[in-house]
């Protein structure tokens, strides 16, 4: 069984799949040494961790590299097994279906959300928009099925679904910030955004997720950088 | 309890995601009922059981669904975990780099081969291929680190990055008839080309894998249709 030792993670600040990373660490009780990567001047040390990818998250955990958040989150759970919270519920389908929903939102919801900033026409937006609140409906269901009347997608306390929606919480709240776009509609969703609203105020969250202020800087100079033909407030 | 045990498969015969499905539960030695689905009209049985997607492949096991090839092949490897041998390596960092290629394969492979398939214009097909030779290339390095000199990804025995690209290999080996290129050489992917002759000598290949004569004439059926489709 590893132990803790030298451990160190790579990543940018505003990366919600770096932030995922730093949530799980957190849930593990694990202390590492965090390096920001300047991803537009990759550093040496990235490049040789991750030569395939070439992004962030990387954990470096006694010098050999793990990329891919999820996989990253999952290796976390396993390797710290015995430390901190689980990660994974122990039902096999249970574990199945938290998978399920964590490769649903990184496959729909990070693409409809990136593509709202991203987007050249108000149509093309409005377009984005549409599909992000269509994935959040889907998610509302699951979180009714997952929970189980429970505060978290995970029951009582946070798991890896919670993980896996929450790391972009942040970025929906620069969003809307940015375009006026509303995620989080008590009507349509109460689940979910009363969900949102608590895992926002876990000591986890209020630890490791920047500030979406932080994220609307960001995209404003990624905006500046590439140009845009929107604008955002 | 193993004889309440019920294990369901849905799927198509030409997928290669149901191939990953059907060669786990040969190589752990498991019964299933397997009920091929036609996805131009759904089953109710589908249609409820993976509601979000509404695709193939989807394993019920005593009536709970499971969908997604990858969450079935973890699925299957957890729930099974004392039958058979293990799909998955048991240290965590092997089984972290395990997980990052199949994700590769997922992620990196497939769109390009489709792009080299179904794009009209030469200057697409040859970015397509370009792009999935480019893959190729970084699976066969995968294939020397993973193998470690040994005759699968998974060492010895078959592991989950073998039946991730194993299920594939149908359309694989249909890539030049399809593409117009072939995937594999013996200058640029030695090992990549040697993985694929053991492979498909398996037993499960055998079973979980479509006949490629046929999938080829399937799959330039459903481009010309798609073509026309899109004319229209």
């Amino acid at each position: 069984m590893a132990g803790e030792g030298d451990i160190k993670l790579l990543g940018m600040v505003v990366s919600p799949f770096v932030v995922r990373v730093r949530m799980a660490l957190h849930r593990k009780g694990v202390s590492y040494e965090y390096v920001e990567q300047d991803l537009f001047n990759k550093s040496e040390l990235l490049l040789r961790s991750n030569p395939v990818n070439k992004k962030v998250p990387v954990l470096i955990h006694g010098g050999k590299p793990i990329c891919e958040s999820l996989v990253i989150v999952q290796y976390a759970d396993e390797v710290w097994s015995g430390k901190g919270a689980s990660i994974f519920p122990a039902d096999p389908h249970e574990r199945a279906v938290a998978r399920f929903w964590a490769a649903y939102v990184d496959d729909k919801l990070f693409p409809a959300y990136i593509g709202i900033m991203k987007a050249a026409t108000e149509e093309a937006r409005a377009e984005k928009a549409k599909e992000a609140l269509v994935v959040l409906a889907n998610l509302e269901e699951a979180f009714a099925q997952c929970s189980k009347g429970k505060p978290f997608f995970a029951g009582d306390s946070v798991g890896y679904l919670d993980l896996a929606v929450g790391c972009n919480l942040f970025w929906l709240e620069a969003i809307r910030k940015m375009f006026g776009v509303t995620f989080f509609d008590v009507g349509k969703t109460p689940l979910l955004a009363a969900w949102a609203e608590r895992f926002a105020g876990t000591e986890m969250a209020r630890e490791v997720v920047p500030d979406a202020d932080t994220a609307v800087v960001f995209a404003k100079k990624l905006q500046a950088r590439f140009g845009s033909n929107t604008s955002a407030k | 309890m193993a004889g309440e045990d019920e294990l369901k498969l849905l799927g198509t015969w030409a997928s290669p995601w149901v191939s990953r499905v059907k060669l786990a539960l040969h190589l752990k030695g498991l019964s299933y009922e397997y009920v091929e689905q036609d996805l131009d009209n759904k089953s109710d049985l589908l249609l409820t059981s993976n509601p979000v997607h509404k695709k193939v492949p989807v394993l019920i096991h005593n009536g709970k669904p499971i969908c997604e090839s990858v969450v079935i092949l973890e699925y299957i490897d957890e729930a099974y975990g004392t039958t058979g041998p293990s799909l998955l390596p048991t240290d965590p960092y092997e089984r972290a780099i395990a997980r990052f290629w199949v994700d590769y394969i997922d992620q990196k492979l497939v769109i390009p081969w489709k792009v080299a398939f179904t794009a009209d214009g030469e200057e697409e097909k040859t970015e397509g291929i370009k792009q999935m030779l480019a893959v190729v290339q970084t699976l066969e390095g995968a294939l020397k680190e993973c193998s470690k000199g040994k005759p699968f990804f998974g060492g010895d025995s078959v592991g989950y990055v073998d039946i991730a690209l194993g299920g594939l290999l149908a359309f694989l080996q249909g890539t030049e008839e399809l593409c117009g290129t072939k995937p594999f050489d013996i200058a640029n992917t030695p090992l990549l080309l040697a993985w694929v002759e053991r492979f498909t000598a398996l037993d499960a290949a055998k079973v979980a894998l479509p006949d490629v004569t046929k999938l080829v004439e399937f799959a330039k059926t459903k481009r010309a249709q798609m073509a026309l489709s899109i004319k229209k």
